[in-house]
């Protein structure tokens, strides 16, 4: 008989994890501000505990869960993910989490609910970016339901065996590997089930830049640069420049959600 | 003319800057390149090096080409003369926009002729960017007293006017690539539009009625 290997092997990729280092210090946290290094610098003063997650809209069991209640039932698991930045540059991060389905499903998804809605914190006393308003917060994003179903769509709350950093978007955050990395939001406080395609920040602010599916792809192009290749993070100075894989490389996983959808339309 | 109240106090600045060698203006602009090699060298510049290194080449190109058309306005403002310095800085200028351009081409894009080739062209914030630099080329080449003598100064000066739309291209390069609307570029631009009002100002003063 044939023994299937853990389930979340099959979905890790084999390349080597960016360092620890790398990845919590180079973020894009706007709360935080606008230098990748600003989140590093000011997110220690967030208050992560206590942390509810407020589960609404479409949903049998709405509520304001606390975050053990959020994680209660569900397998933490490693997953080895492409990260992949609409502004070209990309990591492989070791997240742990769970897939967001066993959330989704735990709070009982009625009928009519075809998108969900995910919001960030957005406490100006604790975020110097919140508090200049740098962008219109709370930070907003979305996905369709049926993404948000998609076994590799997952709600992590932790990296490298550790619990998440706070730069990273503790306590826990959406991470969807196939699409760029804005769509991943942190510091969830609240999900919602919708019957239509939720707004979402960076497409509120420049729609012809950031779609709102922003899935990877290497062929077309941000308006003000290519996306057809990237450049990885913690390398150094001579970092080799990789080509950008189509749905970063999920694509035998998730092309089929995109069928017959014009990709350049809905980018 | 320059504010009479000032006039004592700007004497004595240019009494002191004419110690000055154009020596230090052109060792002082080596500081921030020896800097960010440092940086480089200590892992200052964080995991994503070129970025960084890419970027600060790029705004003390900008500093630089502002500060040189901040001269004469500074001299008919308070007296204070720098013009002797003016090239040092104008170079100084032209030399960081070729080490930025050469860190994207060689670092950041790394010759994929193809892709820079596709950027140039359809990437405005590259086109814009390219242009300032192509602008400062023809500045940077006759930036001897050589070429000053076989031009003839009229000839030069015009030419030297390259200087006002090549920083306005380098300003606008820089505003054209961020996302969102962080402060620092946009200063940046206020500033050298500033600098054409002003001009553009004293143009229209000098004109015959």
């Amino acid at each position: 008989f044939a023994v299937a290997g853990p389930a979340f092997a099959r979905y890790s990729v084999d390349e080597a994890p960016t360092s620890l280092e790398a990845i919590t210090s180079y973020n894009n946290f706007y709360e935080f501000g606008f230098g990748k290094e600003d989140p590093k610098r000011h997110a220690g003063a967030m208050t992560i505990d206590p942390w509810s997650v407020k589960i609404d809209g479409l949903v049998e069991k709405p509520g304001t869960y606390d975050l053990a209640d959020v994680t209660k039932g569900q397998t933490i698991e490693e997953r080895i993910y492409r990260f992949r930045c609409v502004e070209a540059w990309s990591m492989i991060v070791p997240w742990m989490g769970f897939e967001l389905s066993g959330l989704l499903n735990r709070v009982g998804v009625l009928p009519g609910a075809k998108y969900v809605a995910f919001e960030t914190l957005a406490r100006p006393e604790e975020m110097p970016g919140v508090r200049k308003m740098n962008l219109d917060y709370p930070y907003v994003e979305g996905l369709r339901l049926d993404e948000a179903m998609h076994p590799l769509t997952l709600m992590a709350t932790g990296l490298y065996g550790e619990p998440m950093p706070k730069q990273n978007g503790a306590p826990i955050r959406l991470v969807v590997p196939w699409k760029y990395g804005f769509k991943s939001i942190k510091s969830i406080v609240r999900i919602s089930l919708m019957d239509r395609e939720p707004p979402t920040t960076w497409n509120m602010l420049q729609p012809q830049e950031y779609g709102f599916y922003a899935n990877v792809n290497p062929q077309v192009d941000h308006p003000r640069w290519s996306q057809a290749s990237e450049r990885r993070i913690g390398e150094g100075l001579f970092a080799k420049r990789r080509d950008t894989l189509m749905f970063n490389g999920y694509a035998d996983e998730v092309a089929g959600l995109y069928a017959g959808m014009d990709l350049a339309r809905f980018y | 003319m320059p504010p009479v109240a000032l006039m004592p106090i700007a004497s004595r600045a240019n009494r002191g800057l004419r110690r000055v060698p154009t020596a230090a203006v052109w060792l002082g602009g080596l500081i921030p390149a020896l800097w960010l090699v440092w940086l480089l060298a200590n892992g200052g510049l964080g995991p994503d090096p070129v970025r960084p290194l890419e970027h600060e080449l790029g705004i003390w190109s900008l500093r630089f080409l502002i500060a040189a058309l901040c001269v004469s306005p500074l001299l008919r403002a308070t007296g204070v003369n720098l013009i002797r310095f003016r090239r040092a800085i104008g170079v100084l200028g032209f030399g960081y926009a070729a080490l930025h351009l050469m860190v994207w081409l060689v670092l950041d894009i790394q010759l994929r002729w193809d892709e820079i080739a596709r950027d140039l062209v359809k990437r405005p914030y590259i086109t814009i960017g390219m242009l300032a630099f192509v602008l400062l080329v023809p500045l940077a080449a006759t930036s001897t007293n050589g070429a000053i003598r076989r031009m003839g100064g009229a000839a030069w000066r015009q030419l030297h006017l390259l200087a006002w739309p090549a920083t306005i291209a380098g300003a606008l390069h820089y505003l054209m690539v961020v996302k969102a609307w962080p402060p620092e570029p946009i200063v940046y631009l206020g500033i050298v539009l500033g600098l054409v009002v002003l001009r553009l100002g004293r143009i229209r003063r000098s004109a015959p009625a």
